[in-house]
């Protein structure tokens, strides 16, 4: 398989590689994909007071169009509000790293792996007002 | 000194060699003739090359006649030529042919194919090693059972079937018996009258021959095995397979033949102890590895189990195409799902029950007559440099160091 520049660029030196928190009431954890479809995608975002995504980190298990669609996803969403993150476009991931067809589902992997770690985000600050509340 | 890209897919092909390729030249130009031809000295000399390898392939194989040798465009000729050739002559005595799940896709396909123009096919699963128990072709033959394929050596995972025994219990039951015998040609034993084969696939380019040769052996006595032909013309091998003959193809893998026969043993064993050191290297310097097919490659009691060049080792945690990607300077290959047009994993290992999480992890190295010392090593440190920078980004593999069972997870799929 012949990949792009922007995919080996990405696979060779990939941005936010990490592990944040996952109990910090601050950090979102979206855990998309499955081992026997060969991809797994962990994607972390840390979003501050103003709900300001203020770090964003990755660890993927799958194929270089995976791991180079999360790499980017993880550097586009940084300094975004968690409004602004929620409408990046798989077609956006597919089209900056020029994926074929047969790989566009690893980009799906990364918007699905945004909008879980946003809605974990959400959850917990949810259940932290109530809490507050009750 | 190496040189890059290093070639260690030698299942896949293998370079001609030298010498292979030296005696074919002659044919292409001042000794072109056409081997059909009998009028003139040009058609003789062609004729006579031909012989000359139809020997010495016989040799090699030991087949009792060299007129037992068919010369075919390749091995998936030949398995076509041997499945649907004896399906269709033998069809009026029975309709059931059995094979097992591990068969090269050029049976597997041939068999489909039958079974659309009304033949029944029995289909033996395997061991998780990859082997095909007596007991279980014992219980699938059935009175109308006239042929039984099963490959001398698989592809992927290098499992070594124990032919001689099949090849006894197919005789005693009067049912024909064809090996796929690509991959284990020149790299085991393998000899068509001590193991009771009546059919079996060949081709040059896995020996160190030319691409677009190959043999099918057809046994002419006890039993004399029939075919009808796939291809109408010229009446050519004896009717079995008419065309043209390629003459400096079959030259080279005449030459390759005898040079297999000569040289395998000592091959064999030098493969085996290179291959041995990669094992050795990848499972000392990272955890969680693991070997699909036979391993060890050698039973106690001396059975060779898998073939010397083959090395096949799922490395948990990271995918398959991934570890490609990283080893742009090892021709290596991998049973990944990313790696096929499919997006499946590969149907060898699953046919060995191998769970698709570690299927999709498999690399499989095949080493061969050039591979070296410098190479085994150089490809060593260059796969557990990989594999450790991948696990460090694999989600995976931090999960399962923090005990989590990843089986636990409900995972999403897609």
């Amino acid at each position: 398989m012949a990949y792009s520049d922007k995919v080996i660029e990405h696979y060779e030196h990939p941005r936010n590689v990490g592990t944040l928190d996952k109990n910090d009431d601050n950090v979102g954890t979206g855990l998309v994909g499955a081992p026997a479809c060969g991809d797994v995608m962990r994607l972390q975002i840390r979003v501050n007071d103003d709900g300001v995504i203020e770090d964003a980190k990755f660890k993927t298990f799958g194929c270089g169009s995976a791991i180079a669609s999360s790499s980017l996803a993880t550097e586009w969403i940084k300094g975004k509000t968690i409004d602004e993150a929620a409408t990046l476009k798989n077609e956006t991931i597919a089209q900056e790293l020029s994926l074929p067809p047969v790989k566009i589902h690893c980009s799906v992997l990364a918007e699905d792996a945004i909008k879980s770690a946003i809605e974990d985000f959400r959850n917990k600050q949810a259940a932290r007002r109530e809490a507050l509340k009750g | 000194m190496l040189k890059f890209p290093i070639y260690m897919d030698y299942h896949a092909t293998t370079p001609v060699d030298r010498r292979a390729l030296d005696e074919m030249l002659p044919y292409f130009t001042e000794s072109f003739g056409n081997a059909a031809s009998r009028t003139h000295a040009f058609g003789w000399t062609a004729e006579a090359a031909v012989g000359v390898a139809r020997e010495r392939i016989a040799s090699l194989i030991n087949a009792s006649r060299p007129e037992e040798i068919i010369f075919t465009s390749g091995a998936t000729e030949s398995d076509n030529l041997a499945i649907k050739g004896v399906a269709e002559f033998y069809q009026e005595k029975g309709k059931h042919i059995i094979t097992t799940r591990i068969e090269h896709k050029a049976i597997l396909d041939s068999c489909k194919r039958l079974e659309k123009q009304g033949f029944e096919v029995t289909y033996l699963d395997v061991t998780k090693e990859g082997f095909v128990t007596p007991e279980a072709l014992k219980a699938a033959i059935r009175p109308d059972t006239i042929l039984c394929s099963v490959m001398l050596a698989n592809n992927e995972v290098g499992t070594v079937q124990p032919i001689a025994q099949l090849g006894a219990i197919c005789r005693e039951h009067g049912v024909l018996f064809h090996t796929d015998a690509v991959q284990g040609i020149g790299r085991v034993d393998f000899d068509v009258e001590a193991m009771n084969v009546d059919l079996a696939s060949i081709t040059s380019h896995k020996m160190y021959g030319p691409k677009g040769v190959g043999a099918l052996y057809v046994r002419r006595s006890k039993p004399r095995v029939r075919l009808t032909a796939l291809m109408d013309g010229g009446g050519h091998e004896r009717g079995y397979r008419s065309g043209t003959l390629n003459v400096p193809g079959i030259v080279g893998f005449g030459k390759a033949a005898e040079l297999a026969k000569a040289e395998w043993r000592e091959e064999a064993a030098r493969v085996t102890a290179l291959r041995d050191r990669l094992h050795s290297k990848l499972t000392t310097a990272l955890d969680e590895v693991f070997v699909n097919g036979p391993w060890p490659a050698v039973a106690p009691d001396g059975t060779l189990l898998r073939l010397p060049n083959n090395l096949n080792i799922s490395f948990a945690y990271v995918e398959g195409e991934s570890i490609l990607m990283s080893l742009k300077t090892l021709s290596v290959s991998s049973g990944s799902a990313c790696t096929s047009a499919s997006l499946e994993p590969s149907y060898v290992l699953r046919a060995l029950g191998i769970e698709e999480e570690l299927a999709h992890t498999s690399i499989r190295y095949g080493l061969g007559r050039f591979s070296t010392v410098e190479e085994v090593d150089y490809a060593a440190e260059t796969t557990i440099a990989s594999i450790r920078r991948l696990r460090d980004l694999s989600p995976l593999y931090e999960m399962a160091k923090e005990g989590i069972d990843l089986k636990s997870i409900a995972w999403t799929g897609h």
